[in-house]
């Protein structure tokens, strides 16, 4: 499927603008099956839009997007998804019509065709993977409850939960913790970290502490471009990323607390 | 569940046996009114589960219609010679594609993939475009008067404005006997459970499912791998074929087919019959059609200029004060009733 030593995703000098603001900049990436990566960055640096652009929803001016050697660029967005990425956005996305064992089960279907929804059964790898994704996320007791009955943490789970449940190659993961309590994002953590090596994960966060608690290479973004690599640790004692979190020039070691 | 189940056969029974204790009259306006329940049906599938608006539904029911009335038409003429309305357009000869609908199995079968390809059709070309919500109704309430408007224009082959009528006898039946109004009584009522189980079996599939999400955010079933074009389009062409039976059944009950019947004002009420019944249900919209076509046959003959205000003021009434409908009003007495006693909670999934 992948050749060893290409990476299962790659971003090739990425421009994307808006009504000439530039949201991404010249950007390259790269990700390797299994790995899991954080993005930070102030606000605006391009974050969201990066996996925007992953996902589809943004088309790059310049610059190609390569997933297990298929050009993204003319891919439709559920095409992308089929051929193995699913993203958790920023705001919750869950199915609210539906329960969520049945948001589970549109996640996890894999052929995902109009005619064959008529007569799937799902099978029982799907169905097991269902059980399993609803016991990771805790909410096998409520399987039949609505998804817009699940108060805010919960859905952020599922979501996750349905983004786990597609069994994607590249997850994405867009302030996956966002709103959770102090507990609940140390699951999550948990959680990003079982993924590991059965999954390549892109999670964007804000939070130092729910970052670090990810235990995965850093890299952040700022006006478009990438500004440093690093573990937490190398991040935190970067100049230049403190400069720009902090908006005051260099001043050495500031960015460790 | 089990005595829900029970208490639809029931009413499918007491339906059936309807010719036994109603009235001729009566029983007349059932039977059409049940027809036009098809139609309603497909309405709520794409409206109540897919969200999608449609205000020219006429058109679909108008092409059921005139499908079959061709072929009345061409069995009530004088073997050899065209319809008398062509004649009086000075007509002689047949039209090539009035032709083929001197066919009964063709006239029946036209009935159904006329009406669905075409919506299938118009689904596929706006859809295709991301055009939707008030936008695609608006384009369908068009296609509603373009479809009238192009009828009444081409005379020498439509019929024009007095549509299609005249019939003596229907499939070798004689449209006037009783016996013949009894048949087509009971093949409405078959053919409203068939599309009532066909229909909830559609929605409590994964189709279904993906359906309802397409409603509540088409971008979110696009990023978790659907495509949303193929569901809408495939509900909406079911919708079509529901009207175009509902059309076929109405023209064979009225013996006539008219622009009047399934132009702008029609396709409006259509949508208006599931609204009052509740959208999100299909017993809503069998029941909505039912209340409000007999409505409006009782206030028509009591004061026959009402009808338009009433029909627009319940319209009103519903969107504003209850939007779900009858069937919603019923669920939010049934639930405060419940809440007095402990009761295990409804399942959520049947």
């Amino acid at each position: 499927m992948i050749d060893s030593g290409s990476p299962l995703l790659s971003v090739e000098h990425v421009t994307v603008s808006f009504d000439g603001y530039t949201a991404l900049d010249d950007l390259s990436f790269a990700l390797a099956s299994g790995a899991v990566h954080v993005l930070i960055g102030p606000n605006g640096a391009g974050k969201s839009t990066l996996l925007d652009t992953i996902i589809g929803r943004v088309r790059p001016a310049s610059g190609r997007i390569v997933f297990k050697g298929n050009d993204l660029r003319a891919v439709p967005e559920y095409a992308i998804v089929r051929l193995g990425v699913c993203r958790k956005f920023q705001t919750p996305g869950v199915l609210d019509a539906l329960t969520i064992e049945e948001n589970l089960r549109v996640a996890v279907t894999q052929n995902r065709g109009a005619w064959h929804a008529f007569r799937a059964k799902p099978t029982a790898a799907e169905r097991t993977r269902v059980d399993e994704v609803l016991a990771i996320i805790g909410l096998a007791e409520r399987r039949n409850a609505l998804a817009a009955e699940l108060a805010h943490g919960m859905r952020q789970w599922l979501e996750i939960g349905m983004v786990v449940a597609s069994d994607a190659d590249l997850l994405l993961l867009d302030e996956p913790a966002a709103g959770m309590t102090h507990g609940e994002a140390e699951a999550t953590a948990r959680l990003i970290r079982s993924l590991a090596g059965r999954h390549a994960v892109i999670v964007i966060d804000h939070d130092m502490d729910f970052v670090e608690q990810l235990d995965a290479p850093v890299s952040v973004l700022n006006m478009g471009r990438m500004l440093a690599h690093g573990s937490v640790d190398e991040i935190r004692r970067n100049p230049d990323v403190a400069a720009v979190y902090l908006g005051r020039p260099r001043e050495g070691d500031v960015a460790g607390r | 569940m089990i005595r829900r189940e029970l208490g639809l056969v029931l009413v499918l029974v007491a339906a059936a046996c309807a010719p036994l204790y109603l009235p001729a009259y009566e029983l007349s306006l059932l039977g059409r009114f049940l027809a036009l329940a098809v139609l309603a049906m497909g309405i709520s599938l794409i409206w109540g589960t897919g969200g999608i608006l449609s205000l020219g539904q006429g058109v679909f029911f108008g092409l059921g219609g005139y499908a079959v009335a061709m072929h009345l038409k061409l069995a009530s003429a004088d073997p050899g010679a065209v319809p008398d309305f062509m004649q009086w357009s000075g007509l002689n000869t047949l039209p090539w594609w009035w032709t083929p609908f001197g066919n009964p199995a063709f006239a029946i079968a036209a009935a159904v993939i006329i009406p669905g390809t075409a919506a299938a059709a118009l689904a596929y070309l706006v859809f295709r475009r991301r055009v939707t919500g008030s936008y695609f109704a608006i384009i369908t309430q068009a296609l509603a008067l373009a479809a009238t408007t192009f009828i009444i224009s081409q005379q020498q082959y439509t019929g024009g404005f007095n549509g299609l009528t005249g019939f003596t006898s229907a499939f070798g039946f004689a449209l006037g006997d009783q016996r013949t109004q009894f048949g087509l009584y009971w093949v409405t009522v078959g053919i409203v459970a068939v599309t009532f189980v066909a229909v909830r079996a559609l929605q409590g599939s994964l189709f279904g499912k993906v359906l309802l999400a397409v409603r509540d955010g088409e971008n979110r079933v696009r990023f978790l791998g659907y495509d949303p074009l193929p569901f809408k389009v495939i509900a909406f062409a079911i919708a079509g074929v529901l009207a175009g039976v509902a059309g076929a059944l109405v023209t064979l009950d009225l013996g006539v087919i008219s622009p009047a019947m399934f132009g702008v004002v029609p396709s409006i009420e259509m949508v208006i019959w599931v609204a009052v019944g509740g959208r999100n249900s299909l017993l809503g919209a069998i029941v909505g059609t039912l209340i409000v076509n007999f409505g409006k046959d009782w206030i028509s003959s009591v004061f026959p200029d009402l009808w338009l205000h009433v029909v627009g003021a319940v319209f009103v009434l519903v969107v504003t004060v209850a939007p779900r409908g009858i069937v919603g009003l019923m669920q939010s007495v049934r639930t405060r009733s419940l809440r007095l006693r402990p009761v295990t909670p409804p399942a959520l999934v049947e």
